[in-house]
């Protein structure tokens, strides 16, 4: 797919809680095709201590706004300067880069997306192309508290929501692979994205239960276009990069060990 | 034109830039034989700058001339490789067998990277292992020849001397400064072997100050490299002494930096009234 570098205009920022902000941008021609797990790299300006643009995944395309969102988490300087931004300002963006989820050739597969904290981001964009050919996706979302469930409305246009908290403020108490779905449904297909121990955890519910399984990494990266070699993923294949042969891996490409 | 191991083999480039505008484009660091390079982590962000240590990640040369090159060899811009290794053999072999491909004109001999155990920079921290390499691949090798410096070294005007003594037509400098990294929480290096190499605009001034002393020291073509982000710190290279330059780090910032790079010379050139770029080469008032 062709890279673009664009200057886009932020048309809102929406602080959604404390530290999680909503950026959604647009641009005077059609913005690029973008499909679901790809990611842009925004480049910060005004901040002294970062250097590197920023990977964020793609959170949602809404082709009749002419829009596209990026959900930032406030974690470091990079990220702060990113949340600060509003409406009118330009942000410069490489993108749509890497390579997204696997989308369903068959309707009536059933498809069960996982995603933790920030990391239910690109879940979002993947259950609206899913919903649009047809496919029913069921979502699993997991966080510290029911303050950390983010956009959980506009998942529920889209699919079946199942909730877990570590504190037991929303759904059910626990991890998102305690979650009784998973023992009381079967699904065909699984993928997810979120930190490292819950993947691991989800790839391994997923391998033992024989499903398909995919896996959105976010190893810290440079160039984003597969240049650097700095984000490497140790695979079967060797070292690859994933900014460009990912950030979505089939767990059986990866050798985690689970 | 553009440093190793910032512009993959500049494929990764051409939605952003009409590569035949950039005057030369130096692929990959490229060895004998396949390498792995180090774990994971690789990269850490550090003030105006960064530190790697991919550690010469690579399929090896067959694998370059068998799949690579045929890619890359209708480009139309000095295709220049950059060759590395672990001992005097393999680096006269890898750029022997690069010596046989038509379209690369020259090589850029990687005798400075900091970031693998044996070779790479032990040659280029040493009068004496920097002419040893130099003289094998001199014989093994009859294009364009240049040679990448470290700047990780207490007198880099004698291994630059050293270098052109055994033959070099070119030096190019700098290859990345030695640093470190550490995560205060879990109190480890951020790198996964400790140490890695300093690129990006944290460097430049002692970039600008190598090239300014390399250029006095030797006869051949300097090449000028480290921390280059805009037209003005290229002029600034070149007025130092630098005949060409090389963009590295700041492409993964701006991948459209080169070309904006070129224009924006050109630019000072016309506005100073001055013909070419040989105006301003070394043309330091002092």
């Amino acid at each position: 797919m062709k890279k673009y570098i664009l200057d886009l205009k932020v048309t809102a920022s929406e602080h959604l809680r404390e530290g999680y902000v909503l950026l959604k941008l647009t641009d005077d021609i059609p913005l690029p095709q973008m499909l679901p797990g790809q990611f842009a790299e925004l480049k910060v300006d005004g901040s002294e201590t970062t250097f590197l643009r920023r990977p964020i995944s793609i959170n949602y395309v809404d082709e009749r706004q002419n829009e596209v969102w990026f959900l930032i988490h406030e974690v470091g300087a990079g990220t702060r300067k990113l949340g600060e931004l509003v409406p009118g300002c330009r942000l410069n963006v490489v993108m749509p880069l890497g390579k997204g989820f696997t989308l369903p050739e068959n309707p009536g597969t059933k498809v069960l997306l996982v995603g933790g904290g920030v990391g239910t981001a690109p879940l979002l964009y993947l259950g609206k192309k899913m919903a649009e050919t047809g496919c029913h996706p069921t979502f699993l979302l997991g966080g510290r508290s029911a303050g950390d469930l983010l956009q959980l409305e506009m998942f529920q246009e889209l699919g079946d929501v199942y909730v877990t908290t570590e504190d037991g403020s929303a759904g059910e108490r626990g991890f998102v692979t305690q979650h009784s779905i998973l023992s009381r449904a079967h699904f065909d297909r699984i993928a997810t994205c979120g930190p490292k121990p819950m993947m691991m955890a989800v790839a391994r519910y997923a391998r033992e239960a024989g499903i398909p399984c995919e896996v959105s990494l976010e190893n810290s990266m440079a160039c984003g276009l597969g240049a650097c070699l700095c984000c490497v993923e140790n695979t079967k294949e060797g070292h690859v990069c994933v900014c460009k042969e990912g950030p979505v891996f089939n767990i059986d490409q990866l050798l985690w060990q689970i | 034109m553009t440093a190793s191991g910032t512009f993959g083999y500049g494929l990764e480039f051409a939605d952003f830039v009409n590569l035949e505008d950039i005057g030369g484009i130096i692929v990959k660091g490229t060895t004998l034989y396949p390498r792995e390079g180090n774990p994971y982590p690789r990269m850490a962000e550090t003030p105006q700058g960064m530190l790697n240590c991919v550690g010469l990640q690579n399929k090896g040369v067959d694998y370059f001339c068998k799949y690579i090159y045929p890619q890359i060899e209708g480009i139309g811009t000095n295709m220049i490789v950059n060759v590395s290794g672990s001992c005097c053999e393999d680096y006269a072999e890898c750029a022997a067998r690069i010596g046989e491909l038509e379209h690369i004109p020259a090589i850029e001999l990687n005798i400075s990277c900091p970031n693998v155990k044996e070779g790479g920079m032990a040659f280029g921290v040493t009068p004496q292992g920097a002419e040893s390499v130099v003289k094998a691949v001199r014989e093994a090798y009859r294009k364009t020849l240049i040679v990448k410096l470290s700047p990780n070294v207490t007198d880099i005007a004698e291994i630059a001397r050293s270098v052109e003594a055994a033959g070099a037509d070119a030096v190019s400098l700098i290859n990345t400064l030695m640093g470190m990294a550490i995560d205060i929480e879990k109190r480890r290096p951020v790198l996964s072997i400790s140490t890695g190499g300093l690129s990006g605009p944290a460097v430049k001034p002692v970039a600008l100050r190598m090239v300014w002393q390399v250029a006095k020291a030797v006869r051949i073509p300097v090449v000028g490299l480290g921390g280059i982000m805009n037209a003005a710190d290229a002029i600034e290279f070149m007025l130092a002494g630098a005949t060409a330059i090389e963009i590295g780090t700041a492409n993964f910032i701006d991948p459209a930096i080169t070309v904006k790079v070129a224009r924006g010379i050109d630019e000072y050139l016309e506005r100073h009234g001055y013909a070419s770029v040989q105006d301003i080469i070394g043309r330091l008032e002092a």
